[in-house]
This record gives structure tokens, sequence and C-alpha cells, in this order.
């Protein structure tokens, strides 16, 4: 086009990104790359291969190995050997590791962008303005946390090994925030990029080698999900840190379950976008084309669900209308689209299959009228009106550029539909009212909040799931925790039955010196109940005889529990001032009881009178402790670059079942309610097997203690069979398993359901006169990190 | 709102487009406009990675800038002789041998206007005589705008009997600070009816006005009052033209269009010195108001050294070197 001719429509011509240094590159390696381990690039063991094409395009880009689980044995033998001295060295040496790995994808980062475009289809204009310098910032960010740590977490080891599988959709950015952590603590990295997007993985790898990180401390491995299997299956990984679907999510948590391996998911979402009738309705308008549309609308926290005000509705759909008439779509390299390809045909079928499951409900499609490129996978930027939560598109998450739209009343409407969903990623809102940003931010649950903004990330900023969501944080602190463990907490030798001190020998025959029949009942929801099944089991004391009966609880009791725990809710919005008068109370009361629990303990466990003295003192000391705590695990303000202010704020998790061990049975009892009271969250409590009379002991203080009905739940009866109906029920938020190696898998196993939290002592025990018997750890796992942004300016 | 407050004026001024006629003040609807800050600031920063032009797109958006520049020259020591530069420089502001190697001899390529002070008028009027290329004045004790609103409204009178067919006012920013619309709305009213056939833009002086959702509520009270053109800056703020406070009046423009029909155009002025600058500006209109926003008689920069740098782009453009400004006439 001439000149004048563009003067007069005054229209956009091609604004392609050069792209030649990065076929340079691919051509070099034409002939197919190979694994990257021990710090060499190695022939893999067996001779398939994946392909990877430029999905703007088709064309053919490069092609490199599927690991298979020989080629896995060798990565992990490189990375724990590596491990030795890496774990070893001092903070300052990991931090320039680091820093130089910074420093370099700083360097590289107009090819990292370029390459990152051609492989995956985003924009230039993100891998460029956001993904690369996100990259860069996580390696610094964490090149403090390695000079740090020792300062910082001076109670906090590396764990070794760590399995990282990461998905397609930021496969750089997603590299960074798996391996700058992993490294920065100490542990050393097996990655397996996604099969779509490995080549900045690829390439990373090349970087490590010029910054001479040493041989196997980060190992590059790709393939499919076979590889991932061998990955999640190894025996050497002490750890599984995954960022993909929560399908996958899954099967992981199903096939590490029991291993002890450590783990994080990362999975999907259905983030709501809330728009209230006070926004700036323009300013929420590309808050929403940052929102779904987005890397295509490939985002785990992409704000997918528009919730919007019913009296500016009609106003803000025209002007999202509008705003999607100016869409350009097209090749990612150039500088002049918003939304570039989706990932993969398979990609963009599964989107349209979506869509079109969506109309056959009713919803209707509109999309605006624009041009899209003939080949490659494109796939335009829709939206779903006339949509319920009953609709399917409503509830299922699509990774694709569509949004669903609703319309709420009020502000407890809309924060009703935010949450009527499986998950709790994300959530974004809109408003210029601070109050009602706060309250709202407040009411939704979602691990990260965006006020007025979305889609921000920081490496200071916490970044992870609610529910489905999945479980773990990453960046900031709470990121690095998920890559350490305490120094001493499990007692690694002994099992949970060793520990306990003086076990009695059951006399079998039933009989004892009980005079008084006693018959405990549970406690629910504030008052005493009685087995649903009417049976109950004998308590033997330490002599063998019949010390008294406890209720055999059944599955109706646990979901009569958790019913009671889920309507208690206002246990959750106390104050920690308010809970922490409750558990001083509640030690009060303990302490007044004093001698009657020393006699049970004696009783029960055959300590010495002394020794049993000492166990309630410390269990009024332990309840001491957590109201201490109850009004102190205080959130905190992260440095983020933004103007505003960011913060994270520990959430209880809601309703947490607690299985106690037969360990020090008052004290473990007292030592695991008081951290999942004090954080805010009610519990459902199965008390020692073996020893449950201190517990229902123990309701005559709840009782007097003014914990309110609900918070604390007690049924007794048949561990593993309790917690198997605990991590099998949806609304049970998190499980706390002090037993056998076989209950730690089975509980792991069986919390897929709903993808609970669970913390599990796979058949160790832990010395609960200890410090570790109140250490911080506990305060991280009874909560869950909410983040919000909230930027400001006027 | 009382609706004699809409003044009738010619609907068409001189160069024949429809202006705007005003209508009545919507008090209720000026409280419910929010803009905020961040999510603007967004915006600008996404757009300029969403939106580029290269080459031949470059020169012709450039050239485009060059239609829309109000050449201007404010300053205690402006003279005639001063002026007739500048006037010179309007009615050829890019190098012959330039246009033609650009191919666009034939659109006869002048600044949108030049831009003086009233006693500059009379000069700038003989200069461009024949040339099509309109003087505007500033006015209204420009830049503070705190004479008595009698010398205000003849200040206008006079510049528009010396020929000026612009007249570019400011606000009593009082009002704004106050939040005395309806003074505001009357004001610029005044004003309009003062301008009788010319065209008004209307200084807003963004910069001291305090937060953008007041930017914003300003905006469309003088569009309401029956300004032509809403223009941000005098250039003698302490801020001048940002691009969130354009965006901002950018979008009011877009509000008023939707309600009432009527065009309206954007004037940044202060701080746009270079072509890269510029550019973005004309992204930024395309994309909140569209292409036909991209005319003098809706858009211009108020601007100095603006044209300098454009032309320096635009020899590099149809050469390949850099260029220098002593390769360029001066105004």
């Amino acid at each position: 086009m001439s000149v004048s001719d563009i003067y007069e429509t005054m229209s956009y011509g091609p604004a392609p990104e050069d792209a030649g240094f990065v076929h340079g590159w691919l051509k070099d390696h034409q002939d197919g790359f190979k694994l990257f381990v021990g710090g060499e690039w190695v022939a893999p063991h067996g001779g398939e291969t994946i392909t990877t094409t430029n999905p703007a395009t088709g064309e053919h880009l490069a092609q490199f190995p599927s690991a298979d689980e020989t080629d896995i044995n060798r990565a992990v033998g490189a990375a724990a050997k590596a491990f030795k001295n890496w774990s070893r060295l001092p903070g300052h040496e990991r931090a320039k590791y680091l820093y130089a790995l910074a420093r370099l994808v700083q360097k590289n980062a107009r090819f990292l962008a370029v390459l990152e475009t051609l492989d995956n289809g985003k924009p230039i204009r993100e891998t460029r303005d956001i993904d690369v310098p996100l990259v860069a910032r996580h390696f610094y960010h964490h090149a403090g946390w390695a000079q740090l740590m020792d300062a910082e977490l001076p109670d906090q080891e590396p764990l070794g090994v760590v399995g990282q599988i990461i998905p397609w959709n930021f496969p750089l950015l997603m590299l960074a925030w798996k391996v700058a952590p992993a490294l920065a603590a100490g542990n050393c990295v097996v990655l397996k990029p996604a099969e779509f997007t490995s080549l900045t993985a690829l390439y990373f790898a090349e970087l490590c080698q010029e910054a001479g990180l040493p041989p196997g401390v980060v190992n590059i491995v790709t393939g499919a999900g076979q590889t991932g299997e061998h990955i999640v299956n190894h025996d050497d990984i002490a750890k599984i840190a995954f960022t993909g679907s929560t399908q996958v999510g899954r099967l992981i948590r199903q096939r590490t379950a029991g291993s002890g391996k450590k783990l994080t998911l990362e999975l999907g979402g259905k983030s709501p976008f809330i728009v209230f009738g006070d926004a700036d309705l323009d300013g929420a308008v590309e808050g929403l084309v940052d929102a779904i549309w987005f890397n295509q609308g490939e985002v785990c926290c992409a704000g997918s669900r528009l919730l919007v005000e019913e009296n500016v509705a009609d106003e803000f759909i025209v002007r999202v209308k509008r705003r999607l008439e100016t869409f350009r779509i097209g090749d990612p390299l150039d500088k002049a689209i918003d939304m570039g390809a989706i990932v993969d045909r398979s990609q963009c079928e599964m989107i349209a299959a979506l869509v079109s499951d969506g109309e056959k409900e009713g919803a209707v499609k509109w999309q605006p009228d624009i041009a899209i490129p003939e080949t490659g996978c494109f796939f335009p930027p829709t939206l779903l009106l006339d949509v319920t939560p009953s609709h399917k598109v409503v509830q299922d998450e699509i990774f694709g550029p569509v949004l669903t739209v609703m319309t709420f009343r009020t502000e407890k409407e809309a924060v009703d539909l935010a949450n009527n969903t499986r998950y709790g990623l994300a959530a974004s809102i809109w408003t210029d009212n601070i109050n009602r940003a706060l309250d709202t931010a407040s009411k939704v649950k979602a691990g990260v909040v965006w006020v007025n903004s979305t889609n921000q990330f920081d490496a200071a900023a916490a970044f992870g799931g609610y529910r489905e969501s999945g479980f773990g944080r990453e960046g900031g602190k709470v990121g690095l925790y998920e890559y350490t463990r305490d120094r001493r907490g499990w007692l690694a030798s002994k099992t949970d039955d060793e520990a306990i001190i003086n076990p009695p020998e059951a006399s079998g025959d039933g009989s004892g010196d009980a005079t008084i029949d006693r018959t405990a009942k549970f406690y629910i929801g504030g008052k005493q109940a009685r087995p649903d099944n009417g049976r109950t089991r004998i308590v033997l004391d330490a002599k063998g005889g019949v010390a008294g009966r406890v209720g055999e609880g059944s599955r109706k009791d646990i979901r009569n529990a958790v019913e009671a725990a889920v309507k208690s809710d206002a246990w959750s919005r106390a104050t920690g001032h308010g809970r922490a008068q409750v558990l001083y109370f509640i030690a009060e009361n303990l302490s007044t009881r004093a001698n009657e629990f020393t006699a049970r303990l004696q009783s029960l466990t055959g300590l010495s009178r002394a020794q049993a003295k000492k166990q309630v003192e410390h269990s009024v000391s332990r309840l001491f402790s957590w109201g201490a705590w109850a009004d102190k695990y205080d959130g905190s303000v992260h440095g983020v670059p933004i103007r505003g202010v960011t913060w994270s704020i520990h959430e209880p998790l809601g309703v947490v079942g607690v299985i106690c061990p037969d360990t020090m049975p008052l004290l473990s009892f007292v030592s695991l309610m008081g951290p999942v009271l004090a954080m805010g969250n009610r519990c459902i409590i199965i008390p020692s097997e073996r020893y449950p009379l201190l517990a229902t002991d123990f309701y005559q203080i709840l009782e007097t203690s003014d914990v309110p009905g609900g918070a604390v739940n007690l049924v007794t009866g048949d561990r593993d069979g309790l917690a198997k109906t605990l991590a099998q029920h949806d609304g049970v938020n998190a499980l706390w398993y002090h037993g056998s190696g076989a209950g730690s898998k089975m509980v792991e196993a069986e919390s897929v359901g709903n993808l609970k939290q669970t913390w599990v002592n796979h058949g160790k025990a832990r010395d609960w006169f200890s410090a570790e018997g109140e250490s911080r750890t506990f305060m991280r796992r009874a909560t869950q990190t909410k983040t919000v942004w909230l930027p400001y300016g006027v | 709102m009382p609706s004699d407050n809409i003044v009738e004026l010619d609907a068409h001024c001189a160069s024949g487009a429809e202006r705007n006629p005003g209508v009545p003040l919507d008090l209720e609807g000026l409280e419910h406009i929010r803009v905020n800050l961040s999510a603007s600031e967004r915006r600008i920063a996404s757009l300029s990675g969403r939106r580029s032009v290269k080459k031949e797109w470059q020169a012709a958006w450039l050239v485009k800038a060059i239609s829309c520049i109000d050449l201007t020259t404010l300053s205690g020591d402006d003279t005639p002789d001063r002026v007739r530069r500048l006037c010179a420089k309007a009615r050829m502001p890019l190098r012959k041998d330039l246009q033609t190697s650009l191919g666009i001899e034939h659109l006869g390529l002048t600044t949108g206007a030049v831009c003086v002070y009233h006693d500059m008028v009379a000069a700038a009027v003989s200069a461009l005589q024949g040339s099509g290329v309109p003087v505007a004045a500033v006015s209204t004790g420009f830049p503070a705008g705190l004479s008595p609103l009698e010398t205000r409204l003849r200040e206008i009178e006079l510049s528009v009997a010396a020929g000026a067919q612009e007249i570019d006012i400011v606000i009593s920013r009082r009002h704004v600070l106050t939040g005395n619309w309806q003074a505001l709305f009357d004001e610029i009213v005044a004003f309009r009816e003062a301008c009788g056939p010319a065209h008004l833009k209307t200084i807003l002086a963004t910069g001291q006005l305090g937060s953008l959702t007041n930017v914003a509520r300003a905006s469309l009270v003088a569009m309401h009052a029956g300004a032509d053109f809403i223009k941000t800056s005098t250039g003698m703020e302490g801020v001048n033209a940002t691009l969130p406070v354009s965006l901002t009046m950018v979008r009011a423009i877009r509000d008023y269009h939707d309600r009432t029909g009527h065009v309206v155009g954007f004037k940044p002025a202060g701080g746009v010195s270079d072509a890269k600058t510029a550019l973005a500006y004309l992204i930024l209109i395309k994309e909140e108001l569209g292409a036909e926003w991209l005319t003098p008689e809706r858009f211009r920069f108020g601007a100095s050294s603006l044209l300098g740098d454009i032309e320096r782009q635009l020899e590099h453009f149809v050469t390949g070197h850099y260029s220098a400004s002593n390769r360029h006439p001066m105004s």
C-alpha cells in the first residue's frame, strides 16, 4: 500500500518481530535435541521422539526425545548426586548462580520471547513484556532467597531431588516458578516441560551450562504423559511440583499417596471477574481483555466467568462487544495483535466442542466480526450469554478465549455466584468503593484476588489456589516453604506405636476394675450425641481392665459432625482476640481439672503420676501457646512493583479433620486441636483410638469454655475407618492424619475427591513435648494464603 | 435542566463540518462517572505493545500527525516576523522533495492550524492567506483564566474579529475543584456564544484538576456546553498532556457521542514532542474513537517541537539515513 493510501484509511500494517536468529538456533538443532542430564546433552535410551510445530503456521520447529524410565532414572541419579554438594553450598554461592541465571535470561530476553512465541503461539507482546521479564524477576527474587535462606528459614532444610512437571501455557515462566525456588532452597530438579512447548526449557538448559551451574542441579527431560509418570513414580524423588489440569493433578495425588513425597498442585480454575455498577466500566472492559483474552484464554487463573451488576450489565456488554470489534487476531510475532494462536489443533477443537455444548444448552454465542487467519490454530474471542450456574460452560474450565456472562443484584449474590464453583484460584473485583472491594475480597474463595486489576504476577507475591485449584503456593516466602521441610519434626526412626510410653497389654477378657459403667458419647455441634448405629467399643486401662466405653463412630456420625462444623462458620469469622480468649479459657479449665486428667492418664496409659502430671501441665502450656498465636500469625505485605499494596493473609481452611495419635494422648490431642482452632478452623477430631476417654472427658471442658457448638466435634471409633470417611468427604477442606503408614497412604489417595489438603505422619511419631510440637508448621498447615492486589491512585 | 442554557449557534463553521450544539447539563450523570487511574495506566501500558506501525504505515501515520498539528508559539517575545516564519512552516511543513518521495504531493499537506496569542492573530491571518490553514487564538486570560469574565469574553470577540477561526479558551479550574459544574457549564456556554462562528476549543488544564474522575467530569461538562474540541493543557501546567489523561478525555468524547450523536474533537497539548509519542496518541485515538477521528477536524496536537522530529523520521524513511535538524527548514 502506498503512503497516501494509508494516509486516507489510517489502517494498520504488518509489524513482524524478526525471528531469523531463533530460526538459526533451531537449524543448528535440526537433527533433534537430546536430554539435559548431569550438565550434559545425553542421547535418550529409547528412540521415541516428539516433534513440535508453530501453531500459528503449522511449520515444523524441532524434534526432541521422549524420555523413558531409564532416562528418568539417570536424571534422578544425576540430581541426587548433585544434591550432596548443592544443598551444602553456602546460600551466597547458590545466590550467585541464580543471579547469573537471572542475568542470562535478561541478556537473552528477546531470543527467549521469540522462541516462546514460535513454539506456543502467544503474542510476542506477551512473551516480551510479561513472560520473560517475570522469568528474570523470579530468578532475581530467588537469588535473594538463596542468600537469605539461613537467616530467614533457619529451621528448614532442602528436600532433595524435586520432580517438576509444567504446562504449555506459560512454558518458560512456569519453569522459572518451579526451578528458582527449588534451587534457592538447595534442591536439585528434574523438570519435564510440556510436549507442545519444550523449546524454551531446552534453551534454558543451555543457559544453565553458560552460568556454570554444577552438573545435575538442573536436569531437563522432554516427553509426554508417560515421561511425567516415571517422574511421579520415582522412589528417589522427594517432591512433585505440578502445574496443569485438575484431572492430572488428581492422578498425581493418587500415585504419590503414601510415598512420602511432598506435593504441590497448581491446577485449573473458573475464576470470577466481578464488575460492580460503581466501577470504571471502560477500565473494567480492558481488565476483562487482560483477564480472559490474555494468552488466548489459556490461563489457569483466567477471569472466565463475568459477573456484572444488573444495573450496568447491558451498558457493560455493549462496551465489551465494541472493544472486541477492534480486536486483532493473527501472527503472534506481529506487534500489532491482541491475540495469537491456540497452542495446538487438539486444544482448538476442545474449545470449539465446549462452546458448541454451551450453545446446545441454550447459551447465546457472540463473536466479533473480525478477520481470523485461515490457516493455523486460531479461535475468536467469544462471549456466551444467557447462561446460568446450571450450564456446563459456567462450571467447566474451557481454557480458551471464551467468557461466560451472568448478572447479579447485590454484593452478597456476587459473592455467592463467585464461590459457586469447585475451583478457587483467582478473582478480579472492579469497584471504586474501597469498602465493597475489600469486603468482597475477603469473602471470595480464591488464592489470589485482584482489585481493579487482573492477572498480576510477581515473584514476591504468593500464587496458588483454594479448593480444587490445588494446594501450595508459588512465589514469596510462603512459596519457599514448599521446597523445604522442618529440620526437626517427625521422629524418623520410631513408629507411632513404639513411641507410646508404657503401652498397655490388653488382658483380652474385657473384665476390669471399673465400677461405674460410663459410656462416653460423641460431641457434635456442641451437644453430646449417641452413635447413629447404637454401638459402643470397650476402652481398656493400662492394666487391661475395662476403663469405660465409647461410641463406635460410623459414616453417618462423621456426616453429622461435618454438617455441624460447616454450620459453625462464625468461628472462622471470629477475631483472633476472641479465639485466643477461648483457647486460654480451655487451658484454664483443664488446669482446674488437672488432677482428674492426671489420674485418667495414669490409669489409661500406666504413666507414673509425675509423668502424667507433666503431660497435663504441658497440655495447659500448649493451649496457652496456641491462644497466644491466635492473634499473631500475621500476614505480610509484599514488595511488588506496582503503585499499590499487595498483601497476603492466612485464612482458615474451613473444616479440618484431625486424626489423633495414641502417643502422649492428651498432649497430642490439644497440640492438634489448638492450632486448628487458633487459626479459625472448625474441626472433627477422631481421638486416639486407644485412649479416647481423654478426649471424651475433654468435651466437658469444651462445654464450659465458650467453644461455640460445632467448632470442635469429637467422634470416637475405628481410626482408619473414620479417617477414610473424612478423606472422602467433599465438605472437609483438610485432613491431618496420625496413624499408620498404610493409613497415611489411604488418606492421601482418598483425598482426591475435592483435593483436600492432607497432612499425614507416614507412620512416624512426633515428640509432642518438644518445641516441634508447637512449631509454625502447624499454622502453615492450618491456613491457606490469600494474596490481594490493590493498586491505587486517582 | 434548563434548556435555555443551550445556545443556538451556527450548526456549521467555516470549514463546513457539523458542530457540537451542546445539550442540557446532566448533573446526575456526572455523579456516576468513575475513572480508575491504575486501570487507565494499564490500558496505556498495554496498548503500546498491542499496536505498532512500521515502514509505509509509520510514514503515512506521521504525515497524518503533521496534518493534525496546531503549530504553536505562545511566547512573550513573539513578534509578527516570528509568527510569519511559523506560518510559512505551517504552509509547507515537510520538505517538497520528501513529499515527492513519499508520493503525497497531491495531499497539499499543511499543519492543522497555527496557534498564537491574540496580538499575533492579525499577522498570522495575513501570513496564511489562501492556505486554508486556520488561525487559532488562545484566549480568556490564557493560561490561568483568572481575568474578569467581561474581559475574557471581549478577548474572544476581538480575536474572532481579527480573523481567528478557532478559539482555545481556558476554563476556571476552581469550578472543577469546588464541584461547581453549573458554573463551569455556564462559563463555557458564554464563551461558545462569544465565539460565534469560530470553533471553541476548551482547555481543561488537566494537570490542575486533581484526578482523572474530575478530568472526565470536566470533559463532559465542556461538551454539554458546546465545546467543539476538548484540549488537555495550556502547556504551562506542571503536568501537561499524558496518555492516561487523554484516554479519559477520549472516552468521555465517545460517551458523549454515544448519547447525543454529536462529534467533539480532542487536542492533547504540551509534552508531545517526538514522533513516537505522536504515534502513541494516534493509536489511542484509533482504538478508542475509531479512525474517523484521525482528521484535523477532530484531532489536533498542540505542539511546537514535534514537527521537527517527524520531519527527521520521515527523511529517514525516505533515505534510510538518520537525519539532522539543520536539514529541515525551521519555523
